[in-house]
This record gives C-alpha cells, sequence and structure tokens, in this order.
C-alpha cells in the first residue's frame, strides 16, 4: 500500500514537471460489430514521432499485410525496431462479434502514442484503426471510439478465396461465423482511392450461391463505429 | 443534507401525534411547520429523432442507481427484447433497479423532438438511461445506456448522439409480416431468439433498393449514425 502511493506521487511529481513519463495503462477493446471479426490486434504505445499510418497517405507493404492478410509480423517487427511498448494479440486469435479483449501495458518514457490496429474479416483489405491517441497524463477511464478503414491497397471485390491474404492476392481470405456465399461474380476489379480511407462498408447480396459478392447483406455489414476502447490509466 | 434527512422522520412522528390526539389541541397552536425539506432532483431530457423515416416507439427514460438496460456482448434480457421487438418500454422501465422512470406517449417522428421530465428525491449515484426501438427494423434499438448525473448542478447540460444497437434477437430479415412499424405493420415481439443472441451494435437496414429482393424496407428507411440528439438538463 506504501509503496503505491509513493510510486504515484513520484508519477505525479514527473507529470508536473511536464515529462512525457511512463505509465501503466489497462486497454479494454471491444468489437462492437454483429457480424465482423477482428484478427490479432496490435496494441502498442511508442514515441510521437511516429505512426502505424495516415489517413490520406498510402499504406506501408507492413500495414498491407496486417490489413489483407490480418499479419502482424511486419509492424512488430517496425515497433521493436523503434523501443515501442507491445502486446500483439491480447485476444489470442480472433475477437468475435460483440465480445471484448483486455491487456495491460507498461509504457517507457516517450511512449506517449497509444495505436491500435486490426484486420476486419471478412473484408479485402479493411482494419480498425487508433491512431497515435495521446495517453492522458491525468489518472482516470477513458472511452474511444473506432472507425473502419480501407487500406485502399486492394480492390473490395468481396470474393471469398483461400490463400488470398497474402499482400497483392485479390480475396478475402476467410470468413468466419455464418458461411459466406459463394460463386460471386465479383463487386469490382479496382481500387480507385488507393490512399488509406474510411471504408465504404461491405456490399454483400442476398444470393447464396452466386451474385457479385460471397457476402451477406443482412449478415457481413456494419456502420461505424466498430470498435469501443476503454483505456485505464493507473 | 445528511442532517435533514435524518430530522424528517422525526418531524413527521411529531405530527402525526398531535393529529391523534383530541380535537381541542388541533386548535392549540399550529405547530412551527418546517416545510418538508425532502430534496426533488428533476431533468429534463430532449430528444431529436436525426433518421430519415425510422419512427422512434414512445421513448422511456429511467433514473437508477445500479443496472444496465443492455451489455455489448450480453444476452438481451427479455424485458429488452420487447422493447427492440416491439417497441413496448414498459418492463425495462418497471426493473427493480429503477427509481424513477418515464415515457413519452407517443412514437417520436423524424424530424420531431421531443421532452421527458424525471425527478428523484436522491442525487447521489443516480445514472441515466434512455431507450426506443427504431420501428421499421426487426430488432433495432436506440437509447443512453447508465450516463452519470450524479454530479450534475442545477442547469448543466450534457450533450450526446445515440447509436444504433441490435438486440441480436430477431434476425434481421427485414421479411413481410416481422417488422412492427408502418413499413409493415408486422409481428412485434416474438420470445424465440435468433442464433446470435447477443447485443451488438446495428449493422444498418440493406432494403430491396440496395440488394435484399424479400425485404419490404426501402432506401427511406436507411440509417446511419447518430440517430438521436439527446441534450440531459438538470433543472432543479
Amino acid at each position: 500500500m506504501k509503496t503505491q502511493i509513493l510510486s504515484l506521487f513520484a508519477t505525479s511529481a514527473l507529470l508536473a514537471a511536464g515529462n512525457a513519463s511512463a505509465a501503466d495503462i489497462d486497454v479494454k477493446i471491444t468489437n462492437l460489430t454483429q457480424g465482423i471479426y477482428f484478427t490479432p490486434l496490435l496494441v502498442t504505445a511508442h514515441s510521437n514521432d511516429a505512426m502505424l499510418y495516415k489517413l490520406g497517405e498510402a499504406a506501408s507493404p507492413e500495414l498491407q499485410a496486417m490489413a489483407e492478410g490480418g499479419s502482424l509480423d511486419g509492424l512488430v517487427a517496425m515497433v521493436n525496431g523503434i523501443g515501442a511498448d507491445t502486446m500483439a494479440n491480447p485476444a489470442g486469435g480472433l475477437l468475435a462479434p460483440a465480445m471484448s479483449t483486455m491487456t495491460n501495458l507498461m509504457t517507457a518514457d516517450g511512449n506517449t502514442q497509444l495505436s491500435i490496429v486490426g484486420m476486419m474479416l471478412p473484408t479485402n483489405d479493411g482494419f480498425v484503426g487508433l491512431n497515435s491517441w495521446s495517453i492522458p497524463s491525468e489518472v482516470g477511464t477513458y472511452t474511444i471510439y473506432l472507425n473502419a478503414y480501407d487500406a485502399g491497397t486492394e480492390a473490395n471485390n468481396e470474393l471469398v478465396k483461400n490463400g488470398s491474404g497474402a499482400p497483392g492476392e485479390l480475396g478475402i481470405p476467410a470468413s468466419p461465423g455464418v458461411a459466406p456465399g459463394e460463386n460471386g461474380t465479383g463487386v469490382t476489379t479496382s481500387e480507385e482511392n488507393k490512399m488509406i480511407h474510411v471504408h465504404r462498408g461491405n456490399l454483400g447480396d442476398d444470393n447464396a450461391s452466386g451474385g457479385s459478392s460471397d457476402l451477406h447483406n443482412t449478415v457481413h455489414r456494419w456502420l461505424n463505429p466498430v470498435a469501443k476502447v476503454t483505456v485505464t490509466v493507473k | 443534507m445528511r442532517l435533514s434527512k435524518i430530522l424528517i422522520p422525526a418531524a413527521c412522528l411529531a405530527l402525526v401525534a398531535c393529529g391523534d390526539d383530541d380535537n381541542d389541541k388541533m386548535t392549540v397552536e399550529p405547530p412551527v411547520v418546517t416545510p418538508p425539506t425532502t430534496m426533488t432532483y428533476e431533468f429534463m431530457v430532449t430528444a431529436v429523432n436525426l433518421t430519415q423515416a425510422q419512427p422512434m416507439s414512445p421513448l422511456g427514460s429511467a433514473l437508477h442507481t445500479s443496472g444496465q438496460f443492455w451489455q455489448i456482448g450480453e444476452m438481451a434480457s427479455e424485458p429488452l427484447e420487447v422493447l427492440a421487438e416491439s417497441g413496448d418500454n414498459s418492463g425495462l422501465l418497471a426493473l427493480d433497479v429503477v427509481n424513477a422512470s418515464t415515457s413519452s406517449d407517443a412514437v417520436l417522428m423524424p424530424g420531431q423532438k421531443v421532452e421527458l421530465m424525471l425527478t428523484s428525491e436522491m442525487l447521489e449515484g443516480q445514472k441515466l438511461s434512455l431507450i426506443s426501438m427504431m420501428v421499421n427494423t426487426n430488432d433495432g434499438f436506440t437509447g443512453l445506456n447508465a450516463i452519470d448525473v450524479s454530479s450534475m448542478s442545477v442547469g448543466d447540460m450534457q450533450y450526446y448522439k445515440t447509436f444504433a444497437y441490435d438486440a441480436g434477437t430477431e434476425a434481421n430479415s427485414e421479411a413481410p409480416g416481422t417488422i412492427p412499424g408502418p413499413a409493415d405493420g408486422g409481428e412485434g415481439f416474438n420470445s424465440a431468439r435468433e442464433e446470435i443472441n447477443k447485443v451488438a451494435m446495428h449493422p444498418g437496414i440493406v432494403g430491396q433498393d440496395d440488394g435484399l429482393n424479400t425485404s419490404v424496407l426501402t432506401s427511406l428507411h436507411k440509417f446511419d449514425n447518430p440517430l438521436l440528439a439527446v441534450t440531459v438538463t438538470r433543472v432543479k
């Protein structure tokens, strides 16, 4: 008990001095959607001169690999390279619709920004994202709602195809949950906006054995926000 | 505050004792009436329906110190299922945790505004919830989920925009006969539950114009977040 009080004092003294000090934060992430899964999430606290992505700019190859196939390898190597405090895959796999996962980060001095990304399944290159949110220095609980973004790296053809998670391989690599349709002809073959943008949503159709999309329009759509993040600064 | 509360019962007892005596004593001297010092706290909730063509079932609002009308990822309670499928808020407002409640008496049409008043004799720990069904959906609802009003001072206002939720109790078939609103005039509550059976955010309606051929809904009935603009004011 005493040591806790002491450490609190120490923290506030640092804050008062305006330092970008270490923090102990709990991060709870809730998938708010009814039918979309999140692939393993990357939760990382990093310095304010780094970003995992920027809206309106092209995705890095590492972000593309995450958005098209759910792979965090490239992004983890990047954030490790800049000394970020990172938790990869807190849910231990997919985060199912309406489910939550919780993790804790002990952040080092200077790692003042919180970022979170994960691919949305089934989409071609959709991801949920929190971009460099400034971790408050004041103890408390903070709520952030996240939108769905499109990496701009792949056409949203909405066709489920094994092995299409590799960057540049057209298709949706997997569709967990309600079984997808098949034999769709493809919603589109081009991606007009190649920059990272707010996802326009899945279209889907009502034809499980044909139509343009392999997705179902009553199951695989969403409205923003798609995730709720609750950060507790201790 | 605490002190006055303790005093009230004592004062009441004294008055009752007088009244129970014979009539003569009634005239002797009017007791120096300390007016009932019970504090009342009053909140005004106004809500505007921001949608194109989703009438909102009569809005129910409640004050409570514990519990939530819904939780993402949890199964809907039966009163919530009834609200979300039929628009009837009476079950939710009658829950044990509710210590003050009110409901508008009419459907809130798109573009219209409604005003609700809530009165309570307690402020400490009070949370405010608001709930309504989008009646041209299978089981869609919106509202405020246990927002803290206990630290509001008189005149304070809080502003909210509400999201669309799906009770997860009835599949979003949009099929004829399944939607109670004017777009269909179909069935309201049905105790059968769809497979999902968890509250989540609403994926929106599809409609026949957007590829669901069997839907009774059209592009008119589409909505996006937010659905209601809400102001909570402590007026007393």
